[in-house]
């Protein structure tokens, strides 16, 4: 790779690169981020390659693996270009038949297509998947055209032009001028005006210049990894934001924290600095503009508390990850007591997209005080599960509904659970909610990084509640009080009721002693903390009336409130049960319904996975 | 020193011995040796010219580090909230009843370690268990057993931080 000196030089190579790909040759692609590869896609490129050597094919027609698409639950996925015909649950056996009758003869294979779940209907392009024609893909489109490995896939498509722009074309003060006007706002919960971070930063006095630019890529919220799908598979998009965003500042040292829990997002970013150092779009004088600007990787050790912005930066320190009061905020003394400004991998990605396209196409998207687009990740009982990128101010029903294909197996949906551990739970009431910033906190939750947890009528919300404390708890650095011993009693309550043993008057006391963590935490961990507790009583009270009243767990989740029987019309004593019961508990001859002895059923549930005629009742 | 920690040394140059890279050198050690031995503590502590308390206190505070010998296999459960309305929570319950340890726990013949973890990302799969970095989805209590004993059998553990190819 030669070392680019201007942005002449960028363009030629970008235009080199072009004039050799033939957008209509064919190419199979197969997606290998972390839910693929889980799903065994490593398996299916390797037998993609394979079988096309076998064939003498490997000169005609091309191959590629991408990062993740987003549509997870059909991983692992293939598709053909240029038509785009996706097969869906590809396994290594299928490919002699995708190449030979697919790719060769351009015949489809109907086995393998997707068939949308509410219709039936088989559907063969990618592009006409309703999990995809609903979105507004701005960010994650590209992921399906770029190996990141290969930086050249980024450069193909205008990669690094608007950094280009950015350093040519235009002062700092005009790139913050368009973030500004863009009204782009933080995409890792808060939704703090990114420009005014960047001013603050760019004006804070520092003795001998120093200014950070870190990107958070600790992305701790469970069930979010918008983040990890973003470095995966378009990391060059990440990079180039933050290396705009530090020319606005007038920094030249980056980090990126990346959470070690995420291999192969640190993998694909080590490769891409390399080679956009190689370039010279990264590293001194980047693009011969006389601009200097590196970035670092560091990586996180498994606490929660370090997304937030203070502890982060102790933990880059070398310190333990403990977050301070922030009467003096980064911006003016973050890393090492300089300058620092912080952003979340989302919203760098969203850099190059404004300061290419301008603020006002950009603003055109998404509502009044919330713009662009924000991307969530659909998970738990929800039938597409994926990642969804839509614009701001799409309702919750079209999100959960239309892309997200409703709720599995007829199950009625009870709640979606927002913001993480921060967040809270909105009921089916209010499925019409227009998603954005502010009406996410009216109702009683919050945006977070945009994990979207969908709980039907088989979840039990004081559960998924003391699921949230007893998170908390345990990552709760203990430096302050109220966060320490608040949630600490919070979750002995919340055991309580779970376990029977609630009593009159604990609603009022979680309402009590949400409300005085809430006020006197340190940081936002401890604030936000009691969230998901206090929006479970706001929408669902009577459950946990139900609990305390009545001993009863209407949802059948909570074990001491719940018991193991055999339906005796729909036990044809098959006998599988009692093979499986750890304890024996279990009795019956052949051929007759069988007995759960609740004296030794400890409610494990192996009866119920093992049984082929839904006979195991659980009340 | 009764044992040879040669390449810690190694590993804290590749950081420039730099302060701000204790996690990363942490890490990398720990994928070495699969804990962080004392010894290796000291030398790190002496390298980059902190106090034995400042580098034990980081070793201690983060979830991803082992002060105690794990297991030749780290089984791994998410306990992400997509895995926890997923029934994770009975799942790891069974792992627990068969290995007869808790999370953070070693089996006594130090075949296995019991980790969990928050979210690993991957929440179409829930629920999840990763044994030595290989993912196994949808997982169910009755699917636990099967699983635990090809590990049993198993000569050598592979390295923890990999991802591996599932079916």
């Amino acid at each position: 790779m030669k070392r680019l000196k201007s942005a002449a030089e960028l363009e030629e190579l970008q235009a080199r690169i072009l004039s050799r790909r033939d957008p209509n040759r064919t190419c199979v692609v197969t997606s290998v981020g972390t839910c693929g590869l889980a799903r065994g896609a490593e398996d299916v490129a390797q037998a993609i390659s394979k079988t096309l050597s076998d064939l003498g094919l490997k000169d005609s027609i091309d191959v590629k693996t991408t990062g993740c698409q987003g549509f997870c639950e059909i991983e692992p996925v293939v598709v053909i270009y240029p038509e785009r015909i996706l097969y869906q649950q590809v396994t290594p056996a299928d490919i002699p038949e995708v190449i030979s009758e697919s790719v060769i003869k351009n015949e489809v294979i109907e086995r393998l297509l997707y068939s949308d779940p509410s219709t039936g209907q088989k559907i063969i392009h990618e592009q006409d998947i309703p999990f995809y024609t609903k979105q507004n893909r701005l960010l994650l489109d590209n992921n399906r055209l770029i190996d990141p490995h290969k930086i050249d896939d980024y450069l193909a498509l205008g990669g690094y032009s608007t950094l280009a722009k950015a350093l040519f074309e235009m002062v700092p003060e005009q790139v913050l001028e368009e973030v500004k006007k863009a009204n782009l706002r933080g995409r890792g919960g808060g939704g703090f005006p990114t420009a005014r971070k960047w001013e603050s930063c760019r004006n804070a006095p520092s003795s001998d210049g120093v200014r950070y630019v870190i990107c958070n890529a600790d992305e701790g919220d469970p069930g979010a990894y918008m983040d990890r799908s973003l470095l995966e598979g378009n990391p060059h998009s990440v990079i180039e934001g933050m290396v705009i965003g530090a020319y606005a500042i007038g920094s030249h040292y980056g980090y990126v924290y990346v959470r070690h829990e995420y291999p192969l997002a640190l993998k694909n970013l080590i490769i891409a600095l390399e080679q956009a150092r190689e370039y010279g779009l990264l590293g001194e004088n980047i693009l011969g503009s006389g601009f200097d600007f590196d970035i670092k990787i560091s990586r996180g050790g498994g606490a929660f508390i370090c997304g937030e912005s203070t502890a982060l930066m102790a933990s880059l320190e070398g310190k333990i990850g403990e977050p301070r009061p922030k009467h003096i905020h980064t911006v003016v003394s973050g890393l090492n007591g300089k300058p620092t400004n912080l952003n979340n991998v989302e919203t760098w990605a969203n850099v190059p997209l404004i300061i290419n396209k301008g603020a006002d196409w950009y603003s055109q998207i998404g509502t009044e005080e919330s713009k662009g687009t924000k991307i969530f990740s659909l998970v738990g009982k929800i039938n597409n599960t994926g990642l969804v990128e839509v614009p701001m101010g799409i309702t919750l029903r079209e999100i959960i509904y239309d892309i997200g294909g409703g709720i599995p197996d007829g199950k009625k949906f009870k709640a979606v659970q927002t913001g993480g551990p921060s967040g809270g739970c909105i009921p089916e009431s209010l499925l019409d909610l227009p998603v954005d910033f502010e009406r996410l906190v009216q109702a009683g939750s919050m945006m977070g990084s945009g994990g979207m947890i969908v709980a039907d009528e088989d979840t039990c919300m004081v559960d998924v509640a003391k699921y949230f404390v007893k998170f908390l708890t345990e990552e709760s650095c203990g430096k302050c009080v109220p966060c320490r011993e608040g949630l600490d009693r919070m979750l002995d309550i919340l055991t309580d009721i779970t376990e029977g043993q609630g009593k009159e008057g604990d609603i009022e006391l979680l309402e009590e002693l949400g409300g005085v963590i809430k006020e006197t935490s340190l940081c936002a961990l401890g604030s936000t903390a009691p969230n998901p507790v206090l929006s479970t009583i706001r929408y669902f009270r009577d459950e946990y009336e139900a609990h305390i009243k009545e001993k009863r767990c209407p949802a059948g989740v909570c074990k001491a409130l719940i018991t193991f029987t055999i339906d005796e019309e729909k036990c044809p004593g098959c006998q599988r049960c009692i093979k499986v019961c750890p304890q024996m508990a279990i009795s019956g001859e052949k051929k007759k319904p069988h007995i759960i002895d609740q004296e030794k059923c400890i409610k494990c549930g192996l009866c119920r996975d093992i049984c082929k005629f839904e006979a195991i009742i659980v009340s | 020193m009764n044992h040879n920690y040669e390449k810690v040394a190694t590993i804290v140059t590749k950081y420039g011995g730099n302060r701000d890279s204790l996690v990363s050198i942490l890490q990398d050690i720990q994928a070495e040796y699969h804990y962080l031995p004392e010894d290796a503590l000291r030398l790190v502590a002496q390298q980059l010219d902190l106090q034995l308390i400042q580098v034990y206190g980081v070793a201690t505070f983060f979830k991803a580090f082992s002060l105690k010998p794990r297991g030749e296999h780290i089984v791994t459960v998410c306990l992400g909230t997509a895995c926890h309305v997923r029934r994770a929570p009975a799942v790891l319950d069974e792992i627990e009843r068969q290995l007869g340890i808790e999370p953070g726990e070693t089996t006594e013949d130090m075949q296995f370690t019991l980790e969990t973890v928050n979210c690993l990302g991957a929440c179409a799969l829930g629920p999840i268990v990763v044994v030595d970095g290989k993912y196994y989805g949808q997982m169910s209590p009755g699917k636990v057993k099967a699983i635990l004993n090809r590990y049993r059998k198993a000569p050598k553990a592979r390295k923890h931080e990999e991802i591996e190819v599932s079916r």
